[in-house]
């Protein structure tokens, strides 16, 4: 069953430079229980279509286009139920853990008050589901560190908080916004593990944004790629990794410095990221584009069949 | 064989700390950034230097650059120890040794053109150059990073992150310095735009015969630059070898676990991170043994008592106990 459905979307933003064009069409749709990754470059819209979602964009920004949960249309629903809405049933986890915690409030009262608030839990029944999400979240020794701030624990404990947030009120979509950027490998790889495993035994959704591959390839069911706010290409992950179809994620997949391979030149991309103050009329891929022909300049190839661009994947270097 | 262009031994690093202080008239505590790290290189080589956020690897380059202080350790430079109260020594590092780092747009002067950006080191280190000269030399940096000559008299802010991190490249390398220290130099750049910078490093290296130190905490990335790798944790040296053996065969247990972690980019590969258990140590209470025991699988109970050298053990540099427990088998 579909649980979210984006359809059109556009955001642009005001800025003292004139609109920039942040997100250009953007549409799919998302199953219950499916992981799907969202990965693109730096600038190239992810953050704000999960803050569109959740209704936290700026102040400057300006949108159009459709956001479906489960049958409700977002961009209309009154305030009050997007908020509870977004307390209960859709969670955002951020890059940086520091920037979801109240570094003056103990963990127990941070987990503990949203289920009072949006449950009408008592206090009791607050610190008991606390204790069982981190618990599930590998906290050692939680029952004596539910009393402790957020200073007190290492990044990846943090990290692990957030997540526990995220899910106290067992939600059907979790938005993970780069979740492991700021950690290490070793750190990534546990909570990898840990939100793998969450989602088997919840059924969650999850949209993971990402700019890296490897995480994609270990997780996702299906991957999205974005480029100047627009879709390249959709498809199930193994497809997207053996036989991409659009030149910018083959350039994508070659420009990876794998630990397998040595002395071997990268591929990279040649060029610049898109400039986004312009409305997009024609492939924006296509001044760095090695398939690139005339006609690519001239106008905005569609999306079809899991791919947008307008020569034919046989065709493609 | 050649000497060592430079040589780096015993480095170690304490940083005074008031977190955590009893009283506000106690002394401050010392974080240990850096805590003994030495090797020689050789002209030419380059090592790649990995570890997680925070085990030391900025702190180490800066003090070997004369940029951080140190507490102890001596640096070399082609035998000659560097004195670095002195100015002379300094100067003579200066010439040999510059750095680049990794906020590309941070570390370039807003108020400045590109071509006076890249042209300062040349004022410094070859005052015999005339205006006209420099300029010819900052054209000829400036192409070889693909940068165009209508583009030097922008400012910093004009440029991507990629192209101010050729430019931080160029003005490194215009002086002709024999050894480069680079800080994670392409850890804020997209993976596309990380291709080319990398690639560029690589080839000016081979053209000038540099010497480099090359940071970062993408194996990946420092896979494909180094012939050596160091693994450091908590600001020491786990292990030391050559890119390859280091990836293919890793012998210490914490490069086993970074490696076994490393995300690979092929949705049929089934990882198995190894996942490790245990807090990292607080660096101002460092334990009395090994650095990583908190987090060791393999630890055994001398882990807790004796810190393990990085020393020569059977044809690798690791530090660990259960090689010396090897070695007596
Ligand atoms: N409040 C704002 N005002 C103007 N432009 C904005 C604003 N917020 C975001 N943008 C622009 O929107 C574009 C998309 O930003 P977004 O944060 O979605 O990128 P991203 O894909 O998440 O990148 P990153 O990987 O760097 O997080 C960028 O060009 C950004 O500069
Ligand atoms: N000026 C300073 N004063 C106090 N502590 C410091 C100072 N500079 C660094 N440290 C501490 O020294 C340790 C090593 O820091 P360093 O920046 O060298 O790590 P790093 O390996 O470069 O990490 P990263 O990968 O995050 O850049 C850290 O615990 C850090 O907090
Ligand atoms: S439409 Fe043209 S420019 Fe765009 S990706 Fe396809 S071939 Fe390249
Ligand atoms: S010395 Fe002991 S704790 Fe340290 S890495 Fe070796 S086995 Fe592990
Ligand atoms: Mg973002
Ligand atoms: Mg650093």
């Amino acid at each position: 069953m579909t649980l979210l459905s984006v359809q059109n979307l556009r955001i642009r933003f005001r800025t003292g430079d004139g609109l920039v064009h942040a997100v250009n069409d953007v549409s799919f749709d998302m199953a219950e229980g499916q992981k799907l990754a969202l990965v693109g470059e730096s600038g190239s819209g992810k953050s704000q279509i999960a803050l569109a979602i959740m209704g936290l964009l700026a102040k400057n920004a300006e949108i159009d286009g459709q956001i479906r949960f489960d049958e409700r249309d977002l961009l209309t629903l009154p305030a009050a139920q997007m908020n509870a809405l977004r307390a209960a049933q859709i969670a955002l986890i951020f890059q940086d853990p520091m920037s979801s915690l109240n570094p003056y409030m103990t963990i127990e009262r941070q987990l503990g008050e949203v289920v009072e608030l949006h449950e009408g839990a008592s206090r009791a029944e607050a610190r008991k589901r606390a204790l069982e999400v981190m618990d599930a979240v590998r906290i050692p020794d939680a029952r004596n560190r539910l009393r402790a701030y957020p200073h007190e624990f290492s990044g990846g404990m943090r990290q692990r908080i957030v997540i526990a947030m995220a899910l106290i009120c067992r939600p059907r979509l979790i938005l993970a916004d780069e979740p492991t950027t700021a950690l290490d490998v070793t750190v990534q790889a546990q909570i990898m593990a840990l939100l793998d495993e969450i989602q088997r035994d919840m059924g969650t959704s999850v949209l993971l944004i990402t700019h890296d591959l490897g995480v994609v390839a270990g997780f996702c069911d299906d991957t999205m790629v974005l480029y100047g706010g627009r879709v390249m290409e959709a498809a199930p992950t193994p497809a997207i990794f053996d036989a991409p179809g659009h030149p910018y994620t083959r350039g994508l997949l070659r420009a990876v410095p794998r630990i397998t391979e040595g002395d071997v030149t990268l591929s990279a991309i040649p060029g610049s990221p898109p400039n986004q103050t312009a409305a997009p009329r024609a492939c924006p891929f296509a001044p760095r584009c090695v398939d690139a022909i005339p006609a690519c300049h001239d106008g905005l190839p569609e999306f079809r069949e899991g791919r947008a661009c307008i020569r034919p994947v046989e065709e493609l270097t | 064989m050649s000497d060592p262009i430079l040589s780096v031994s015993d480095m170690r690093v304490t940083f005074p700390v008031r977190q955590g202080q009893r009283f506000p008239w106690s002394p401050p505590r010392r974080l240990q950034a850096v805590t003994g790290v030495g090797f020689d290189l050789m002209p030419g080589q380059v090592l790649g230097i990995v570890g997680e956020s925070g085990c030391g690897k900025s702190t180490l380059i800066r003090a070997i650059a004369g940029l951080g202080p140190h507490d102890s350790g001596s640096v070399s430079l082609d035998g000659e120890p560097i004195d670095y109260a002195r100015r002379a020594d300094l100067q003579r590092l200066r010439r040999r040794m510059q750095m680049i780092f990794q906020d590309p747009m941070a570390s370039l002067n807003p108020r400045m053109t590109i071509r006076e950006i890249v042209a300062e080191p040349l004022v410094y280190f070859c005052p015999e150059l005339n205006s006209r000269q420099r300029r010819q030399k900052v054209i000829e940096m400036l192409d070889r990073v693909g940068i165009a000559e209508r583009n030097m008299n922008r400012f910093p802010h004009e440029f991507s992150g990629g192209q101010c991190q050729r430019i931080g490249i160029a003005r490194a390398l215009i002086a002709r310095p024999q050894i480069l220290l680079c800080d994670e130099p392409v850890s804020a750049l997209d993976v596309s735009i990380q291709a080319q910078v990398i690639n560029l490093l690589k080839e000016l290296q081979a053209e000038m015969g540099l010497t480099l130190i090359f940071v970062a905490h993408d194996l990946g990335v420092v896979r494909h630059i180094s012939d050596d790798i160091l693994v450091m944790y908590m600001g020491g040296m786990m292990e030391l070898a050559p890119a390859a053996d280091l990836v293919a065969n890793p012998r210490h247990p914490y490069t086993q676990a970074l490696l076994s972690a490393v995300p690979v980019p092929d949705p049929r590969v089934k990882q198995q991170p190894q996942i490790l258990t245990g807090d990292l140590p607080s660096p101002t209470d460092l334990p009395q043994g090994c650095l990583f025991q908190s987090r060791c699988p393999k630890r055994i109970d001398a882990c807790a008592r004796t810190r393990p050298d990085l020393l020569n053990r059977q044809g690798r540099q690791v530090a660990c106990l259960l090689e010396d427990e090897a070695e007596r088998a």
